[in-house]
């Protein structure tokens, strides 16, 4: 029976953590199939209009991305003295410690990999939705998978509230709007993620090309 | 029970990328992925060597990362240096209770269980082990979810020299404790996306 497998008429989905071969079924709206021998996520029933939700929540990510990056995250008034710091003054600051091992990593996780993760997601969706061929969606749909684990908006912002408790032993603190920001920031950003259906993406990007 | 279908041994591939699963070609080219083009393999190239090289690497950085400072602080009233640790102490001596034990388990227990747990994989998949098959999927899923929060440390650092430095009162310097422990972050993450946790189970296969 294995060995007659026709991959043509019927779809194939194979288990990413053990192998195991399953057969594509129809699955009721929002249900979750996994895998029947080690229960890995398999594939989903996302709503029609995963995409277009997706697309809006990059967005709105992308505009607080901007402002979360401008505006301080917090200040600080030490004795009439008065100091604030935005992220990337941060990594500045780190740099120019000679901290640059550190400053490069902040850097890559905290601004990089999110932009180019929040841009690259809003182009392949824009591509989706013109219905054309598009430049590039498949491979930054390949680079998004690969960079997605390094993106740490969310830790990032429990290290801010760390740093926080631990300066108002010796300052006070004047919350930011970059604060507040980074916090809606890091909820946009996982609902657009989860939003995003990649598996009928792949199907329309091999349709059009 | 009837042999499962495993995917590579009935002649498959499926994409790491785009999931889709295609016929593996007969002649021994490296195969790509018909609709993403991604480079496709049965089973992560050299996974287990690659998994053992990083994981090494990050043992052995561990120990300078929690020796050494990661970050230096002078101020009036003297220069203090600052371990991991003794960043966490001073957290529970001044109340942070709850504060103190998120800072402890984000840099110093997840690391170290993951180390662990990835020690474990390796190991016994070397030793083709049959048993708690299940459960070393889970194992599996939860180092890659839970590896990333060791990072908060380096952003505490990051923002305190930022704002602390050009302050009168006290200057703060990011220690080197703070680059091995990035290091020793990035090299268990590496680590875990080299481990394929689908040898776990081909183990299995043979064994019955």
């Amino acid at each position: 029976m294995a060995n007659n497998l026709d991959t043509s008429s019927v779809t194939f989905v194979a288990c990413q953590e053990c192998d195991l071969l399953h057969r594509h079924a129809t699955l009721p709206p929002k249900g979750v199939a996994r895998c029947v021998r080690c229960g890995a996520f398999l594939y989903r029933q996302a709503p029609s209009d995963s995409n277009e939700r997706a697309l809006a929540l990059a967005l709105t990510a992308c505009i607080l991305f901007v402002i979360a990056n401008i505006y301080p995250i917090f200040g600080l008034e030490v004795q009439g003295t008065h100091t604030s710091t935005t992220l990337f003054g941060a990594v500045e600051s780190l740099w120019d410690d000679n901290s640059r091992a550190v400053a490069t990593l902040v850097f890559f996780t905290t601004i990089f990999v999110p932009a180019a993760e929040l841009i690259g997601l809003t182009w392949v969706l824009v591509v989706l939705r013109s219905g054309s061929q598009g430049w590039g969606a498949v491979p930054i749909l390949h680079f998004i998978e690969r960079v997605k684990p390094w993106g740490m908006v969310e830790v990032f912002l429990l290290g801010v509230l760390v740093s926080l408790v631990k300066l108002a032993h010796i300052a006070i603190i004047e919350p930011g709007m970059a604060l507040f920001t980074f916090g809606a920031l890091m909820v946009f950003i996982a609902a657009s993620a989860a939003s995003f259906d990649a598996d009928a993406a792949w199907v329309q990007l091999e349709a059009v090309n | 029970m009837n042999p499962a279908p495993i995917t590579a041994r009935i002649g498959l591939l499926a994409c790491e990328v785009c999931r889709l699963v295609s016929r593996a070609p007969s002649t021994g080219d490296v195969a790509h992925c018909p609709r993403c083009g991604a480079a496709l393999h049965t089973r992560k190239p050299a996974s287990l060597v690659r998994t053992w090289a990083f994981l090494i690497a990050a043992m052995i950085l561990y120990v300078p990362a929690n020796v050494l400072p990661i970050m230096d602080t002078s101020s009036l009233f003297g220069t203090q240096n600052d371990t991991i640790l003794s960043g966490i102490a001073f957290l529970w001596t001044s109340g942070s209770y709850v504060l103190a034990m998120v800072v402890f388990f984000a840099s110093v227990l997840v690391p170290l269980l993951k180390m662990i747990a990835l020690a474990i994989l390796a190991g016994s998949v070397q030793m083709g082990s049959v048993r708690y098959r299940r459960t070393r999927t889970r194992l599996y899923r939860l180092i890659e979810f839970a590896g990333r929060w060791s990072m908060l440390d380096i952003y505490v650092v990051t923002i305190l020299v930022a704002l602390v430095q050009v302050s009168t009162l006290a200057s703060i310097h990011a220690g080197p404790g703070a680059a091995a422990f990035g290091a020793v972050v990035v090299l268990t993450m590496f680590s875990a996306t080299s481990f394929d946790p689908r040898l776990i189970w081909d183990t299995q296969e043979e064994a019955s």
